[in-house]
């Protein structure tokens, strides 16, 4: 038998993962004055199915737990013990412990025997004391050792052998499995098979009507399970999936390229030649769409996490909160969701610890004394944003102002709500009076502003004392397609992502301000930017060099600030993003470059790296002004 | 004409591994994810054998073996329920639902392949 069991695992390490996840999203659900049966089944088959895994590949610090989960749940689901708080808290306890127990086996680490040894017992005692004098389920494991298959051909069920298989079979075969009928290929009639048949005819005639209800039952959910095959799932490598984006990416070089040709070709072949080339443009954009729709997953596989966030960190302030979760079917590229899992958890942690107040002091405001945590998501043109709505005290001003100044964080003199808020974004800033364990670490929001921007993202807050605030963040709808803004300087085009402009305009001349050297500011509401002539940085031959006959984007990168000066606007427009690096060194201040509908190449600016083109003299003049 | 067989489990691991196992005892195999779908299978075509778990969503491996059991191509078709218990309980519906014969999991692949040339000859 030379049969691999490794290759089964991770199939069952993905399984075994969604199961438990399942369970923790059930176990949160669940009423547990009135459990839905469905959602006890669930739980049951759930850990039955991990076991039965487990048992198979060998993982057997799996086992034990879920065995007793199992026949725990079962006889909860058969009505013959209730569920309650403590049950669900300790199912919940269990599921950690089965993840915490699953990712070692991932990693080859040690497994924690002992704590898995001491939730079987919690959960047998459980049993235990529920059941009364029921006797606890043994743990199967004997029970497999002496028998673990068996046909039913032998009449008498219950001896510890319990199978006749035919008079043929030997003696160690009766241990594992059983046949409960004769097998066909002995079909010779002894009285003892006509015996059989005769107690099987009997028993169908009688189970007929069990049979023909179990017949419409299977009808009515015949359409589910149809249903349930439509929208059915393979599991496929994401790097076959990456793969096959990067090969559409380069059908779309190749068909552009193609376009182009058939232009320079005259006379009813040119005709013919462009049509068909019209269509194969529109088949490839939707190939491209639909393979790119194919790393999208819906937000909620992020979403489903925060339940149990919520539950277990409002318990532990001692808050009542309701989480509200809306737009989880909202869908997102997988390497997006992957990493918003960090920064969200760190924003909904904050809400709970700063944002909402005791009950007390709800009440005392007149508010609901539960307080209230909204997730959503919702996409909004090319880009997804996510939400997180509180209805607790809101940003305190002027504790953030006082603090910015103790940590001798640059602040304006009265600065609007918008600036003050943007201050807890600092580094190393905590509005925490005291450091709690829950959040402020002191490695709070910066990281998370931080994470956002390194998905291309941006992070904004709303806030208004005694209502709430909401930290709105906008991401791409992916990472392989940026919104960009084409701009033109010469005969080149280059692409700005849409997340760093504010504005752009044709500056008029007055605003313009020019410095000793040659830089140069412009004047837009009282606020002087540093220009940055994108000539200069990418060394070719502008349109214009007088900044008021061109355009002026502003930009607002992390660290940088400045009004970028090109000839003119192309406009809005996605792009997909290819790497230069693979082909190229890295180019300063170019992210990557990407085909345009006419089949030119242009380069996406990397907007931070060539804020550091701006010039000191600039900086040194506007830290003077302001 | 290798032997085909149809196995039902709801676990992807579970039923990749019975697959591979078979397959290297050359037996053509098919897998559902659970009794709705083996059942839908099963009035397109007469399998050889049928390995069945017993607990699954949408329907369950001992409502599968009496519904194919309602069906006269599957009279006489061995069916094996896979189970984690080998209790008296479990085989007196096992026999009452129809099943040839039941396997304990977890099993080992010998066994799986004992079993399975045991039902088929």
């Amino acid at each position: 038998m030379s049969i691999d069991m490794k290759q089964f695992h991770s199939v069952f390490f993905e399984e075994s993962q969604e199961h438990l996840d399942e369970m923790e999203h059930l176990l949160l659900e669940i009423d547990i004055v009135n459990p839905e049966s469905e959602q006890l089944n669930t739980i049951f088959r759930a850990a039955h199915s991990i076991k039965g895994g487990a048992g198979i590949f060998g993982f057997d610090g799996l086992v034990s737990v879920t065995h007793v989960m199992e026949s725990l749940m079962d006889k909860i689901r058969q009505g013959k013990m209730g569920i309650n708080a403590d049950l669900v808290d300790l199912f919940l306890t269990s599921v950690d412990m089965l993840k915490s127990i699953l990712t070692s086996y991932r990693n080859n680490a040690e497994i924690d025997w002992a704590g898995a040894n001491r939730l079987t017992e919690l959960l047998e005692s459980a049993t235990i004391e529920k059941t009364a004098k029921k006797t606890k389920a043994k743990p199967k494991n004997k029970a497999v050792k002496e028998e673990s298959f068996g046909f039913f051909s032998d009449p008498v069920i219950g001896t510890s052998d319990a199978y006749g298989f035919f008079e043929d079979i030997d003696q160690k075969q009766q241990e594992d499995y059983g046949f409960f009928e004769p097998l066909s290929q002995a079909s010779e009639p002894d009285s003892r098979s006509e015996e059989t048949s005769l107690a099987s005819s009997i028993f169908n005639s009688q189970s007929s009507v069990s049979v023909s209800a179990i017949a419409t039952t299977t009808s009515s959910t015949k359409t589910k399970a149809a249903e349930s095959t439509e929208s059915s799932s393979i599991r496929v490598d994401v790097s076959k999936v990456d793969q096959l984006i990067n090969l559409v990416g380069e059908i779309v070089i190749t068909q552009s390229m193609m376009n182009l040709l058939g232009k320079s070709i005259e006379g009813s072949l040119g005709e013919k030649y462009q049509s068909i080339s019209a269509e194969l443009e529109r088949n490839t954009r939707e190939i491209q769409e639909a393979v790119m729709s194919i790393r999208m997953l819906p937000v909620s596989f992020v979403f489903n996490r925060f339940p149990r966030v919520v539950r277990d960190l409002s318990q532990k302030l001692n808050k009542s909160i309701d989480l509200v979760i809306e737009g989880g079917e909202t869908e997102l590229d997988k390497g997006l969701t992957e990493r918003l899992v960090d920064p969200l958890t760190h924003l909904v942690r904050n809400s709970i610890d700063h944002g909402i107040e005791s009950s007390d002091s709800r009440i005392a405001q007149g508010k609901t004394p539960t307080g209230k945590v909204t997730l959503r998501a919702a996409q909004q043109g090319g880009s997804i944003v996510i939400s997180i709505t509180d209805d607790g005290a809101g940003l305190n001003r002027e504790k953030i102002l006082q603090k910015a100044r103790e940590k001798n964080i640059p602040v304006s003199d009265n600065p609007p709500d918008s600036e003050v808020w943007r201050l807890i974004f600092a580094a190393g800033f905590s509005t925490a009076d005291q450091v709690t364990d829950v959040s402020g670490r002191g490695v709070g929001m910066d990281v998370v502003k931080r994470n956002v921007q390194s998905l291309g993202g941006r992070i904004d807050i709303d806030s208004v004392a005694g209502k709430g605030s909401t930290f709105t963040i906008r991401l791409p709808l992916t990472l392989a397609i940026v919104d960009g803004m084409g701009v033109s300087v010469g005969t080149q085009t280059f692409i700005i992502p849409l997340v760093n402009i504010i504005e752009s305009m044709q500056p008029a001349e007055k605003d313009i301000k020019t410095l000793v050297g040659d830089d140069q500011l412009l004047m837009v509401r009282d606020q002087y930017w540093p220009i940055l002539p994108l000539h200069k940085s990418m060394q070719i031959e502008p349109d214009f060099t007088e900044v008021h006959k061109g355009i002026a984007v502003l930009i607002e990168t992390n660290k940088h600030k400045f009004a970028l000066f090109v000839d003119a606007l192309v406009g809005q427009q996605q792009v997909v993003i290819k790497s230069l690096e693979q082909h190229y060194k890295r180019v300063q201040g170019v992210a990557g470059a990407t085909i345009m509908g006419d089949g030119s190449v242009a380069l996406i600016l990397d907007v931070e790296s060539l804020g550091l083109n701006v010039s000191q003299k600039s900086y040194n003049y506007l830290d003077k002004v302001s | 004409m290798s032997k085909h067989i149809l196995i039902v489990d709801d676990s992807a691991s579970v039923r990749q591994m019975v697959e591979a196992t078979l397959k290297t005892a050359s037996y053509a195999v098919t897998a559902a994810r659970d009794g709705a779908e083996a059942f839908e299978l099963c009035k397109g075509k007469v399998f050889d054998f049928v390995l069945t778990d017993q607990n699954m969503p949408n329907m369950d491996g001992l409502t599968l073996i009496k519904s194919l059991r309602g069906l006269a191509t599957y009279s006489k078709t061995p069916i094996v329920v896979l189970t984690t218990e080998a209790s008296d309980a479990m085989k007196t519906q096992g026999r009452a639902a129809g099943a040839t014969g039941w396997m304990v999991k977890p099993f080992e692949p010998a066994k799986l392949l004992e079993v399975a040339k045991k039902v088929m000859g």
